[in-house]
């Protein structure tokens, strides 16, 4: 399941900033290493709830650093 | 003594051509960019054509890029990049770099496509990019991001003088010494049924759906309207002494700009033209030239036909017994009307004519209106004359906008 929702969030992250998939890995932070800004991380939280049916608050997203946080999160909330 | 300012850098895509060469060729060759609009929305619209770039702009840029702008913005970025290189991508102090990019309409689409997605989807949908995409100093702010302007970054707003009235904001940056380089120019990417709709509530486009690439006929007795275009243009400004320590290629000659406005009526224009007789005199005296210098007009000409009678008294009026000197194109028979991009299309026009010495014809100009006192260049283009040569490209917007600027050959 983890592995399927890293695949996800690398072609949703791909998608709203350009950066490779292979570059998305768990231990990489959106901002220091995949310079996605607040902005771009909005979009990303869009695409990821739409995809999932989840929902991702604002005082979620803040703790959402690393790519792995966010798989992690999806992983406990998805339906 | 004031800054001179050069040309160094054109960049542009059109209904006509996705860059300035393509699109140059075009207008030389005097064919028309103009098509019917193959969408379901057209149905019920007076108005079915219109002059849609050449070059899809989103295809010029990475997805992740294009997502985030208008179309309009767009348009601007692929021609400020194309601009940018022509200009061998000039190193300079970002404090001594400007931008001043144009519109007149700005993010309208994305606007509406996202009150579409709000009503179907919910506000949680809606993109955070939305605002900078539809705030009119969108395409100025991007550009001056991605170059790196910091000496300002300006948009000005006069409907289809808007782009006219960028170059003319820039190269004054330059000569109060604000900046040494400046990207300056327009854009527009409107083509909507509302905005359709509402042109054509005002009686404004032609309706000449039988035959789109004939529908756009400045000067012609038979023109019923302007054809609704898209596109941007931008120039890179630089102070003459910037330009010359670094060797740049110089198209031409930045003379001087008029401002000025109607008081007349909030869309039609002056009958006799008093605002922009006024903004081409004015034009002249900043360039320190006499209407004798002038031997081309790239016409603001939008193919209306209280419109263009106008346009005609008004250079009648401020060159006087020399307009008789002077070839007189419509380049928006071929391009459409870029709105808020067409003033900065028509100076690259205007610059390229005087670097060529040849001046585009205007297309469909089969029977000139005897109400216009004009040599308009029809059928094929016109050679200019050796040695200094200076020209003018004038642009008018509702709102009573007149805006003239005057170029020199190189």
């Amino acid at each position: 399941m983890s592995q399927q929702i890293l695949e996800g969030l690398a072609a949703i992250v791909n998608e709203v900033a350009g950066v490779p998939v292979a570059d998305v890995q768990l231990d990489k932070s959106f901002i220091d290493d995949l310079d996605i800004d607040s902005l771009s991380m909005v979009e990303v939280v869009i695409a990821a709830e739409d995809k999932w049916g989840v929902k991702i608050p604002d005082s979620e997203v803040k703790n959402l650093k690393t790519v792995g946080d966010a798989v992690t999160f999806i992983s406990a909330n998805v339906k | 003594m004031t800054r001179q300012v050069v040309i160094t850098g054109l960049g542009m895509t059109t209904p006509v051509g996705g860059d300035v060469e393509s699109s140059w060729r075009t207008v030389l060759a005097g064919t028309p960019g103009i098509s019917i609009i193959n969408e379901p929305w057209t149905h019920d619209q007076p108005s079915k054509i219109a002059g849609i770039m050449a070059v899809d702009p989103a295809s010029c840029l990475a997805p992740h890029e294009a997502r985030k702008l208008d179309r309009s913005q767009q348009a601007a970025i692929v021609a400020a990049r194309e601009a940018w290189a022509d200009a061998g991508a000039p190193e300079i102090d970002p404090d001594r770099l400007g931008a001043v990019v144009a519109t007149g309409m700005g993010g309208l689409i994305s606007l509406i496509s996202s009150y579409d997605l709000l009503l179907e989807r919910g506000a949680s949908r809606i993109s955070p990019h939305m605002v900078t995409m539809i705030m009119p100093n969108g395409s100025a702010a991007q550009i001056g991001l991605e170059i790196g302007a910091r000496a300002g970054v300006h948009t000005p707003v006069s409907a289809c003088a808007s782009g006219a009235e960028a170059i003319s904001y820039a190269a004054r940056m330059i000569q109060e010494g604000r900046a040494d380089v400046v990207v300056a120019g327009g854009t527009e990417a409107v083509i909507h049924p509302i905005t359709m709709a509402g042109f054509a509530a005002m009686r404004a486009l032609s309706t000449r759906n039988d035959d789109p690439a004939a529908a756009s006929r400045p000067y012609d007795i038979d023109r019923d309207g302007f054809v609704m275009g898209e596109g941007a243009g931008i120039m890179v400004l630089e102070s003459a002494e910037f330009a010359a320590a670094r060797g740049a290629k110089i198209y031409g000659v930045y003379g001087g700009s008029g401002l000025t406005s109607d008081g007349h009526h909030i869309a039609q224009p002056d009958p006799q033209g008093r605002g922009a007789t006024r903004a081409i005199a004015e034009a002249l005296a900043d360039a320190g030239l006499s209407a004798s210098d002038i031997v081309h007009v790239n016409a603001h000409a939008t193919s209306t036909p209280q419109g263009d009678i106008a346009e005609s008294a008004a250079i009648l009026a401020a060159l006087g017994s020399h307009t008789g000197n002077v070839a007189v194109t419509g380049t928006k028979s071929m391009t459409g009307h870029l709105l808020g991009g067409a003033g900065a299309v028509e100076s690259i026009f205007t610059v390229l004519a005087l670097r060529d010495r040849l001046v585009p014809p205007t297309a469909n100009l089969h029977n000139l209106d005897p109400q216009i006192n004009l040599d308009v260049v029809g059928g094929a283009p016109r050679p200019l004359p050796a040695g200094d040569i200076a020209a003018l490209n004038n642009s008018f917007g509702f709102g009573g906008h007149d805006v003239a600027l005057v170029f020199r050959s190189a």
